[in-house]
């Protein structure tokens, strides 16, 4: 990949725990069984991630693994006990009091699991209070936040308070405040898993829609597999605050690194992340039924690559790059390989 | 083996065994002296005393006449301090009750009068209006009406009048410590043990030197009736910050917000709901100590009920008492509200159509000003129509006093013989020195042996300071009724944990009990049994009641209902459930009420020094009306130190069952 690389992670560490600092000094990388023995809880352990622009980065995992605080080092709401982080080239460990203040008023955005609006201001206000924060004058931020609430589709309910709104709602307030301030880098800490199964993939429907529309680079944490596999340019699992691989949903499921990720990935639905590109072979059918795109998934094409009597062409940016098979297809479907 | 010992374990035997030998060298600690012939067994020796008051007494006496600080002496500065209390609290007497005038003495010319009776009944209606509703503004309009029929407005007024002052002081100086504590540990390491001591240090103790600073009147009450209210508001603004969401806060610093927009945008504003509640606990301690303060000068209901009392005027201070009853229940409730209320979304509309009790009020203010001119009725209230009940209540009293007075004076003796007496023999005969070690011993058995040996030393300090024979007096005192209110208070709680509908009742009551200044105990007491030891323990009792019969109340409510359900598929009766279920698991809960009930009753029996009892709290009043500095503090430090001990006996016993039940 050669996109620019907006924030930069080598090698950070969280520790808590007395003499957290003296286990790295001299750049020592003390093992799970040295923290152990020195009573330190290892919440992110020698973190390397780059984050592109544009993308949608997962990091994903189950509960305690580290997720929320790497976000937090990340974004250095808690101060990493060792590690570098460069964000658009500047060193964001080094940065002032003052300068992390106009970094996070400007070009940063951050969305919470329980929502975290202030619940003494309405919908409006709550939108409104990052700029109200920077001093913007009543009727321009009035103006801001009225457009962020109508395009997370709020409209009609800027004068109601948090609690008079459902969980899905409160969480549109949430991503709407954190859009005001037009941000280039947008954190969401697990943003939809205090919601129900339903309004969930609504969400995450709405927020696909929301992404077609703004192209943020975006850094998403969850701990649901399913949902890291709908959204993701790429995914970070992790365990016991090390990350154990990073790749894009389909790696990850066929070339699965560790045994860990392929436990994780066993059950997914594979058909939803392999694309016919990985699956197909040279074009040397004499006849073809038709033709499909080289980054559709198999759970696209299924239907219809199975019910066609000949192979199909695999196309792209209008060239025949392979041809692809029903028995490909079903050996998918069912599992095999 | 079966024998009939078998229930003695070690640890029965060692509480049997202190008891013991404590009764016998109580009982014969007399005879020991004249058998030995040493008197320092029932004496602490004269020469060995600490003369700490004395030292206190001069540094005041030093402070005060010769002190400097910089450019300014020391009484420079209390009397910039008092004239900054002054100023607000002479301008809310003139608002409320003179008027205002321009000019001294005979040649003062009345530039505008005092808001009329009328208006000031329409602003507190809309005010209770705006915390929550037309029912809640009904209830205070009604209460302050009361005031002016019942002819106790002016009183009322000059008591508001204080209460206007001391709140907003307390409330923000509250808020600010609170809020430096929040954002710096030092500071809050610092405060702790103060606002400890504070809450364990009697009134009057502290009364003391602030009559000393600022003089008798009605600034030093002030002073001293924010110095009491101020240690919850900083307690409960701590607790309020720190339990605003992580999230909201980190919400806000992914914002940018500043350090001083992250309190003020961020946390306060979320925890007003919390910090109302430290208000109306402001407000209620301000009502009480304003009361009590009425010792040193603060003029109002107080001084009326002070009077009555001493001149032993029962209808005037029934009169004057319910009048305070009547107060603190429209400030309590509206307070209340205001912590419960909810933002209402905004009107729409002109500024006139948006605030339309602001303009009522308004336009009444300004009527009744013009109407007052020509009708003295509107400016204060006719006094033809004024009703008085004193003489009622005198009747009332006076009848009671006539048909029951046997029966009164029986349960009265009774009482004294079977209860109140043995228990005072028992605890003035204890010699000082083994009482000292006793303490030790008990702290130490039940807490630990380090606080056991703190225990000793701090009884020790009251030996020493020649006070073991008041200290003693209070101990029997403050046992007695903390055992009488257990008794009462528990079944009650238990009662109301059971039947939701009594509970409801009982605990509404209680509410109310716990919001009276506590003056007012002494008003009934006193009609019905004069002075005396047994007089203090009715008063005593009806004060602490209230958090006995809570605390029981919430520890029933509070076990887990899985263990009920596992106990009635176990066929328990309901009475096995609530000895062998319910009442085991709420120990921990008793034993924090038992704990509540004990501070009250001593900072309710330093009170009831009034009607005369011979304790350490006499021994605080005698300095007070003495101006004695010294002999105030020491005293009052002595009965913090029994509420210190008996707070961590208590404590580690209630940790310790927690711990055996696997809470
Ligand atoms: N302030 C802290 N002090 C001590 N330990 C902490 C602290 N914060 C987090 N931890 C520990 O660090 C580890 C990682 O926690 P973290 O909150 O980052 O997990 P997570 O992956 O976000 O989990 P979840 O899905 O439950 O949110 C956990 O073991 C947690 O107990
Ligand atoms: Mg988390």
């Amino acid at each position: 990949m050669n996109k620019r690389v907006l924030l930069d992670c080598r090698h950070v560490w969280k520790l808590y725990g007395a003499n957290a600092e003296t286990l790295l000094a001299n750049g020592r990388k003390p093992d799970a069984d040295a923290l152990a023995e020195a009573n330190v809880i290892g919440a992110v352990r020698d973190v390397n991630v780059q984050i592109h622009q544009g993308e949608i980065f997962v990091i994903m995992g189950l509960s305690g693994s580290g997720k929320s605080t790497l976000v937090r080092c990340l974004s250095r709401l808690v101060e990493p006990t060792a590690g570098e982080i460069q964000f658009e080239g500047r060193d964001l460990l080094r940065a002032s009091e003052e300068e992390l203040i106009e970094i996070r008023r400007k070009k940063m955005g951050m969305v919470f699991q329980q929502f975290a609006l202030m619940p003494h201001l309405t919908v409006l206000e709550n939108v409104a209070f990052p700029l109200e924060i920077q001093g913007v004058d009543r009727a321009t931020r009035c103006e801001s936040a009225q457009k962020v609430i109508e395009l997370v589709g709020l409209k009609g309910r800027e004068n109601y308070y948090p609690r008079e709104l459902s969980g899905g709602q409160q969480q549109r307030v949430g991503i709407a405040r954190s859009l005001v301030v037009e941000p280039d880098l947008w954190f969401l800490d697990e943003p939809f898993s205090a919601l129900d199964p339903l309004i969930r993939r609504e969400m995450q429907d709405e927020f696909i829609r929301l992404q077609n529309m703004l192209r943020k680079t975006i850094v998403f944490i969850t701990h649901d597999f399913d949902e890291a596999i709908r959204l993701a340019d790429r995914i970070a699992v992790m365990k016991d605050g090390m990350i154990e691989q990073i790749a894009t949903p389909e790696d990850l499921v066929q070339n699965p690194a560790t045994e860990y990720v392929a436990d994780f990935t066993r059950h997914v639905a594979r058909a939803k992340v392999i694309r016919a590109q990985s699956r197909m072979e040279p074009a040397t059918a004499e006849r073809f039924a038709g033709e499909v795109a080289h980054d559709a998934t198999i759970e696209a094409i299924a239907d219809e690559v199975e019910r066609a009597d000949a192979p199909m062409k695999v196309v792209k940016d209008g060239e025949v790059i392979g041809q692809i098979t029903a028995r490909a297809v079903i050996d998918v479907l069912v599992g095999r390989g | 083996m079966q024998t009939p010992l078998r229930h003695i374990t070690r640890g029965r035997l060692f509480w049997l065994g202190l008891f013991a030998l404590t009764w016998l060298l109580s009982h014969y600690s007399f005879q020991l002296y004249k058998l030995l012939d040493a008197r320092w067994i029932i004496r602490f020796p004269k020469a060995l005393q600490l003369k700490l008051d004395t030292a206190i007494s001069d540094f005041l006496n030093w402070l005060v006449n010769d002190a400097h600080l910089g450019l300014l002496t020391f009484r420079d500065l209390t009397r910039s301090i008092a004239s900054l209390i002054e100023m607000p609290y002479q301008f809310l007497r003139n608002l409320l009750i003179e008027g205002f005038q321009s000019g001294l003495g005979d040649s003062a010319v009345q530039i505008a009068p005092s808001l009329s009776w009328i208006a000031v009944i329409a602003t507190v209606v809309a005010i209770a209006h705006y915390a929550r509703d037309l029912g809640l503004a009904l209830l205070v309009g009604g209460c302050f009406l009361y005031l002016a029929v019942f002819g106790q407005w002016d009183s009322a007024m000059i008591t508001l009048a204080s209460v206007l002052v001391a709140v907003p002081i307390g409330a923000a100086g509250g808020l600010g410590l609170g809020i430096i504590a929040y954002r710096h540990t030092w500071f809050d390491k610092l405060l702790r043990p103060i606002l400890d001591l504070m809450q364990t240090v009697p009134v009057f103790a502290y009364l003391v030197p602030i009559l000393i600073l600022f003089g008798f009147g009605p600034v030093a009450a002030l002073v001293a009736t924010v110095i009491y209210a101020m240690p919850p508001m900083i307690r409960v603004t701590i607790l309020a910050l720190k339990s605003v969401p992580e999230e909201l806060v980190e919400a806000g610093r992914m914002m940018g917000v500043t350090r001083r927009q992250m309190t003020w945008k961020v946390l306060v504003p979320t925890a007003i709901p919390t910090l109302m509640v430290g208000v109306n606990q402001v407000i209620m301690l301000t009502l009480n100590m304003v009361i009590i303060a009425s010792m040193i000068g603060a003029g109002g209901l107080g001084f009326d009920v002070l009077a009555s009392l001493r001149k032993l005027d029962i209808g005037g201070g029934i009169e004057a008492g319910l009048a305070i009853v009547v107060m603190a229940i429209a400030l309590d409730r509206s307070s209340q509200a205001f912590s419960e209320r909810r933002m209402p979304h905004p009107r729409t509309g002109s500024w006139l159509q948006r605030h339309p009790w602001t303009t009522t009020v308004a336009l009444i203010v300004l009527g009744t000003f013009l109407l007052g001119q020509v009708a003295p009725a509107v400016q204060s209230y006719p006094d033809v129509l004024k009703i008085s009940t004193g003489a009622v209540w005198s009747d009332a009293m006076e009848w009671i006093n006539v048909n029951f007075f046997d029966t009164l004076e029986t349960i009265k003796t009774a009482l004294l013989k079977a209860l109140l007496l043995p228990v005072k023999k028992f605890f003035t005969g204890i010699p000082w020195l083994w009482g000292i070690i006793a303490v030790g011993l008990i702290a130490g058995r039940v807490a630990g042996w380090k606080l056991g040996f703190m225990a000793a030393l701090m009884m020790l300090f009251i030996a020493a300071s020649g006070l073991w024979g008041e200290a003693m007096v209070t101990l029997y005192l403050c046992g007695v009724s903390v055992f009488v209110a257990i008794l009462i208070g528990t079944p009650l709680g238990i009662w109301a944990a059971q039947k939701p509908r009594a509970g409801r009742i009982i605990l509404g009551v209680m509410d109310t009990l716990q919001t009276l200044p506590s003056f007012v105990y002494l008003i009934p007491v006193v009609m019905l049994f004069r002075v005396g030891d047994f007089s203090a323990m009715i008063a005593v009792v009806l004060y602490a009641l209230a958090p006995a019969v809570r605390y029981a109340a919430h520890g029933i409510r509070e076990v887990p209902p899985q263990l009920l359900e596992a106990g009635r598929m176990a066929g328990c009766t309901p009475a096995q459930l609530l000895w062998r279920v319910k009442l085991p698991l709420a120990t921990p809960q008793l034993l924090l009420g038992l704990n509540q009930t004990i501070m009250l009753a001593l900072s309710m029996l330093v009170i009831t020094a009034l009607v005369g009892t011979r304790d350490l709290g006499q021994e605080v009043y005698i300095a007070l009306t003495k101006a004695n500095a010294g002999q105030g503090i020491v005293a009052g430090l002595s009965v913090a130190v029994i509420a210190i001990i008996a707070d961590r006996i208590v404590h580690a016993l209630s940790d310790n069952q927690k711990r055996r039940l696997g809470l």
